[in-house]
Order: structure tokens, then sequence, then C-alpha cells
């Protein structure tokens, strides 16, 4: 047994007692508790300014921490299962960065699935790991991409011996989980590191009944998203490594990139969310999965949407579902799901994390009520009697598999010309095309730009997507390589 | 002894009853729910701290809510009451003879529970037989309902806590679709005086025009609510609230009233000009 206790919140406790002892500041942040900037500190509240403070002997420090932020990193390791926990300030995206650096270097081979974040492919830009890509199904009635089969799998690491790595999501923005037990034991099995982007996948660490988290499962390296269903402050984030791993050569890489002035604003919302989780966690999944439960019954009842769950479970591509996720098709409507999701915003104030060409996704949490949840529900019903359409001509997202030419940090930095879209097929593009959200590539660096991709990339500008990545901000014409 | 309830209408403004006695608090599920006794207001409920009603000024709400609908339309058969906790409208409805059926969405319990104890002469409301009863959650409820109802009162709280969804669109328009083909909505609209309940005033206007090809307002002065001028909100397919109102045929009823009279009826619709151009700016942008 050890002699941590999940009561304990470090950070917060040293801040507090920094707090207590009014040390005068000659040292940075320049606001000085807030004197020194009164129309922010009358924005954002005295308390959250004197929290804003520096490294230091009394609050340890993130690169190197030994006392009270390595505590916490230590109760966090135990409350998630992990060899360790480092504490992340960059967003999941650093934890994504971490992961892919360690385990690759420049031309080694990352085996991954295409619907990967944006942030895998970033990383990969950076130190010119090389992708191999496995195609995720798709599913053809609900047009999403799905988790990485194990079969597909095999055949990967057959034919790539020498890769280093098995990237997988758990789950997918959609809920959608891989059988990762059975993957990371194939990837141990060729002696590869087992890495999860676990950016929505927080609460599998706490609740019942919810899919295996990737720790449970063996792998080495998780990055996860406490931001988003753990409930600490936007930006902050773990990086969990297995019982195997170095701690401390993960922690140098981890400082390659990381910031030196780590903000305590994040880090203590991480201490004491797990804090929450660990103590409160069981109760708040189950009531979050009861209030997306009843949510997805009350929208299947309106009709024409179809707000999926458990029951698309298939034993490999979707191995497990996390029915924590709110994903609704909308395509019976005749509406696509970015559509719902601008009318939503627009003609009733209602929020949702995104919509795509089929489907629409809301976040539910610990922090919703059920009145919301009924306001939701009564605006996509009042959104299919007044909007409902015929659905022909619309276009179920299909997977189109990438054709990788060159690897994606050799085409971000290669000589390039920008052309407009037409013009762009069968040229390899230099960087990315996503809808954001989800942020995942439509288009990666090293690609070729093919007529499916240029035909999707016009359909989904049309029907209002959000496209990023492009320097054209527009995304009306592409940067390819010469 | 110097007890006295304030409620801030504003940051800077504050009503205060002189405060005999507290008959009741407790935390519900949903709310905080006090009755207090004052010799000036009588009894009077409070929701989170706001004031719902007082046995002195309660009558002009609930006539103005309930006979101006009933007078435009007396075929008013089916009717849904949606909060409305403490029985007022209810016990005005059922004055009426013609009315057949009244369902009440009320998402909490305990005020109706409370107000039967402690506002007998509201509570009474809830004794007649036409009168059902649905502990819910008034958009929840109106949402599995299509061409149902001939009337919709809406007597909700403000536009923050429990009663925040009955001032969104997708509440109207799922009372719209409820109503029948004569149907009509009538909800309690906030004041246009003070700036926080202007700018909910003028939202929830701005959402029904958008979902009912007929929508007007109308007044009435009830001295404990913030600034005394409140508004009501009436929206309706087909009958307009001058147009269609038959002062003869609601006569003929011999219903008495304390506040509302057909004269008046008229009267209420005319409106402030300050007030006409807060509407009309959001009229505007549909």
């Amino acid at each position: 047994m050890s002699n941590l206790n999940q009561d304990r919140s470090p950070i917060e406790a040293a801040l507090e007692e920094f707090h207590l002892n009014r040390v005068v500041p000659f040292d940075v942040p320049g606001h000085k508790r807030g004197k020194g900037n009164t129309e922010l500190t009358a924005f954002l509240g005295q308390r959250c300014m004197s929290l804003d403070v520096n490294s230091m002997r009394p609050l340890d420090n993130l690169c190197h921490p030994v006392s009270v932020i390595k505590e916490g990193e230590e109760l966090a390791a135990e409350a998630f299962g992990a060899g360790y926990a480092f504490f992340m300030v960059g967003g999941t995206t650093s934890a994504v960065q971490a992961m892919v650096f360690t385990a690759c270097k420049r031309g080694d081979k990352l085996i991954l699935p295409r619907n990967v974040h944006r942030s895998v492919i970033n990383a990969m830009v950076l130190n010119g790991a090389v992708p191999v890509y496995v195609d995720p199904a798709v599913d053809k009635r609900l047009g999403i991409s799905l988790g990485m089969s194990v079969k597909d799998l095999e055949k990967a690491i057959k034919e790539n011996p020498d890769a280093k790595a098995v990237f997988v999501n758990n789950p997918t923005y959609y809920g959608i989980c891989s059988d990762i037990k059975t993957i990371t034991e194939l990837a141990h099995k060729n002696g590869m590191l087992m890495l999860a982007d676990e950016a929505h996948g927080t609460h599998f660490y706490f609740g019942d009944g919810l899919p295996l988290s990737a720790m449970a499962a063996g792998a080495d390296m998780a990055a996860v998203s406490m931001h988003k269903s753990g409930g600490s402050l936007t930006q902050s984030s773990f990086l969990l490594t297995g019982k195997s791993m170095n701690s401390g050569r993960v922690r140098q890489i981890i400082n390659l990139t990381q910031t030196t002035s780590g903000s305590y604003l994040l880090l203590s919302s991480l201490d004491i969310s797990r804090k929450n989780l660990a103590v409160n966690g069981k109760n708040i999944f189950k009531k979050v999965c009861a209030l997306a439960d009843y949510a997805r019954g009350e929208i299947n009842r309106i009709g024409d949407y179809y707000a999926f769950s458990g029951e698309i479970i298939n034993g490999d591509s979707i191995f497990d579902f996390d029915t924590t996720k709110l994903s609704v098709n909308t395509v019976d409507t005749g509406l696509a799901g970015i559509e719902v999701y601008d009318l939503l915003r627009d003609e009733y104030d209602i929020q949702i994390e995104f919509g795509d060409m089929d489907n629409l996704l809301a976040y539910i949490s610990v922090g919703d009520r059920e009145r919301d949840v009924e306001r939701l529900v009564g605006a996509m019903a009042e959104i299919r009697r007044l909007y409902k359409k015929d659905k022909t001509g619309m276009m179920i997202s299909e997977y189109i598999p990438p054709k990788v030419e060159i690897t994606p940090q050799e085409a971000f930095y290669a000589e390039k010309e920008s052309l407009t879209l037409d013009q762009a097929v069968g040229h390899i593009c230099s960087e990315f095309v996503m809808c954001y959200p989800p942020g995942i590539p439509i288009l990666a660096p090293g690609e070729k730009v093919t007529d499916d991709i240029v035909s999707y990339i016009k359909y989904a500008k049309e029907k209002g997507s959000f496209l990023t990545g492009a320097e054209d901000m527009k995304t009306d014409s592409l940067n390819v390589i010469k | 002894m110097d007890l006295w309830f304030s409620e801030y209408h504003t940051k800077n403004v504050k009503l205060s009853i002189k405060v005999d006695r507290q008959l009741h608090s407790e935390q519900s599920d949903f709310q905080r729910i006090d009755v207090f006794e004052s010799e000036e207001y009588g009894r009077f409920l409070t929701l989170d701290g706001y004031m719902m009603l007082t046995e002195k000024d309660e009558f002009i709400y609930h006539e103005m809510i309930v006979h101006v609908p009933m007078a435009v339309n007396p075929d008013i058969k089916r009717v849904l009451v949606i909060g409305a906790g403490d029985g007022g409208v209810l016990r005005e409805l059922t004055r009426y003879e013609n009315v057949e059926q009244i369902d009440i969405a009320e998402i909490d319990q305990r005020v109706v529970e409370v107000c039967k104890e402690y506002l007998p002469g509201t509570a009474c409301g809830f004794n007649d037989k036409r009168v059902n009863v649905f502990y819910q959650d008034g958009l929840k409820f109106v949402r599995s309902c299509e061409n149902k109802y001939d009337l919709i009162i809406v007597d909700s709280t403000d536009p923050f806590g429990p009663g925040e969804g009955l001032f969104t669109k997708e509440f109207y328009g799922n009372c719209c679709n409820a109503l029948t083909q004569s149907g009509i909505m009538v909800n309690q609209c906030e004041s246009p005086f003070y700036n926080e309940d202007r700018i909910a005033m003028q939202r929830a206007h701005k959402r029904i025009v958008e979902s009912f090809p007929i929508s007007k307002v109308y007044q009435a002065h009830i001295p404990s609510y913030p600034s005394g001028h409140w508004l009501f909100g009436f929206a309706a397919k087909k009958h307009h609230p001058i147009k269609s109102f038959d002062p003869k045929a609601w006569k003929k009823l011999g219903i008495k009233t304390k506040y509302y009279n057909p004269m008046l009826h008229i009267g209420a619709f005319a409106l402030p000009n300050y007030v006409q151009e807060l509407l009309e700016n959001v009229e505007g942008i549909v």
C-alpha cells in the first residue's frame, strides 16, 4: 500500500501558505500580484493574479521538480495507475509531442491511424519521424473513422518490423475505442513502444464501466487532457508513462520544448482536479454517463437524429464505446452536422463541441445540468421541425486513404509554390488542411492532393466548416512542393 | 425587532419589506424556497431570494396573465400552464366553465407543497378536478406535445435559475408546435425599466416574434416587482389581442375581477413610447 494520500493537493497547499507569508516580490511576473496591472486584476480577480507567481524554492520548479510539484506528480501517477505522471502546461499537444520525441528520432517509423489529431503529425514535422498509416475503417452509415483493427496493425507491423512505436487514439473524438490491450501486447511482442492519445479519455481512469485506459492496458505513454473531461484549466494536461519507462529521460525530452515559466494557475488546477477525480471521480462520471444516456434517449425520440452508443460495438474497429460522448448523426435530417452546429449557436445560443459533415458532438461533463440538456434536446427538436430538408446530395464522409510521398518534415520544409485547389491535384502538399474542430487533417505535409480530397474540401467549405492549417486563410489555394 | 426582507432590483436599488416572521425556509432540489409574513404585503413567497408573489398584489399578475387571453378567445378548452407552482393562474382559469382540461408542468414539487401549506389563497387553484399536475421541466413537457392546447400560459421565474429554459427560442418554438391552429401563448415578460430586466425582456420578445405570426406586448402595474412596471407577451397564430377581442362576450360570462376589465384590456396594449421603441428595435432583426 502506498502512503500517498489522494486527499492532498500539495501545490494548492504550498500556494496557500506562500500567499499567507506575504512575501515581497522582487521577481517576475512583473504585475506583482496584480498591483501593476489594475485593469487585468479587475477583470480576472485579485485571487487569480496573486496566484500567478514564479517558480521558487517553496513552490518547486516544473523543469526540475523536487518538492511540491514532484509530490503532485507522484500523486497523479498513483491516481492514474501510471509509473510517472508529468504536469504539462503546453496543452495535450505538448504531451503528444513528448511521446513522439521519446519514441522516435529522425527517420524512425511510427505506426499510427490517419485520424490522429494534428499535433501528432506536427511532432513528426519537428523531429523527422516517418508515419506508417493504418487505415481506420469507416462506418458507412455514420461517416466516421473508427478505431485501429488488430488485423490491420499486424499487417503494418509485418511490413514495417523496424517501426519504433504504435500510436492509437483512446478514444477518438467520437468515443470509439480500439482493442488497446491486444494492440499493446502486439506492439510489445514486436519490440515497439505503445503510445496512446487520451485527449478524450481522462475519465477512463476514474469512472466505472468505461473503456479500458491506456495505463491499465499496459501502454508505455499516454497523453491525457485533464482539461477536457477532468475539469482542470484549459491548456493543462498530463503525460503518463508506464512503469518500465525511464522518467528522467522523458523529463529531458519534455524540457526540450516546454516553457521554463510553468503557470501555477495551470499547475494548481491539475493538482486540485486530480484530487477531485481521485476522491469523487466514480460518482462524477456515473452522473455524466446517466446524463449522456438520457440525452441520447431523448434525441433519438425526436426522429431522424441518431445518437449512437454501445450498440455500434463490433469487437474490432469499434472495440468499445465511450458512452459519455454525445455523438449524433444528422444525415437523415438533410442537414450536415456543421449546419446543425451553426443553427444551435446562431439561433439558440447553444455552443456544442463540433459538427462535421455527418455528425455533431456535444460535450457532456460534470458541469452540466439536466435543464441545459433539456435546452439542447428542445433546440434539436426545433431544428428538425423548422429546417429539415431532402437529404439527397448529402455527402457521407468516406475515408480517403492518404498517399504519403515524402515525410512530413521534408515536405514542410521543401521549396514550394501556391496553386489553386484544382491546380494542386496531383501535386504533393506541403501543409495541413483540416476542419477545426475536430482537427484531424484532411491533408498532411507530404501527401498527394487528389480529386477526392479537393472535392471533400470544397464540400466542407460549402457546408460552412472552418478550414484551418493552410497558409491561405481561405483555403482557396494550397502550398505544394515545386 | 426590526426584521426586513430586501430584494435587489439592480446593484444599486433595493425594495425592502418589513417582515413579521419567517414561516418557511428550505432548499429544494432546484432552488431555495422561503415564505414570509409581513404587515404590509401579507404573506409572500420568494425563490432564491427573488420575490414571486405577495398576498396583497398577486391578483394583478394572475388576472392579467389569464383573463387577457381567455377574453380574446372564449372557446379555449385545453390549457397548459408552465411554472405557476403557487396555483394563482389555476385559480383564475378554473373560473371559466368552458375550459375542459388544465395541465400544469411545474418543475419543483416542493413549491406546490409549500404554497398549499402557507398560501391557500392561490394554491386553492389546485383543487379543481380539471387540473392535472406534472412535476416536470416545462421545456421537456412541451416538447412532446403537438397540436394539443388552445392556450399556453408561461408563468416562469426570472430568466436566471430554473426558469432559464423558458426564455429560449427552442421553448417558444416547442410551444408553437404544441398549440392548435387557433392557439395563444402568454408569458410573463419581465420589466422594461431596469437595464438587466430590459435586456431579458427584449431577448424574449425577439424570440417570440421569430416563432409566432402575431406577437404583442401588454403591461400591468405590480408594486412588488422591480420598478412596478411589468410586461406580458401575447403571441398567437391567428387571434389579434384587440381585433379578435369581444368585450360583450366576456362580460356575459359574469366573472368578477379586481383588476382586469375590458377597457383595461385594450388600454394595456397601449405602451409607453420608450417601451414601443425597445420592442421595435428587436422586431427589426428577425
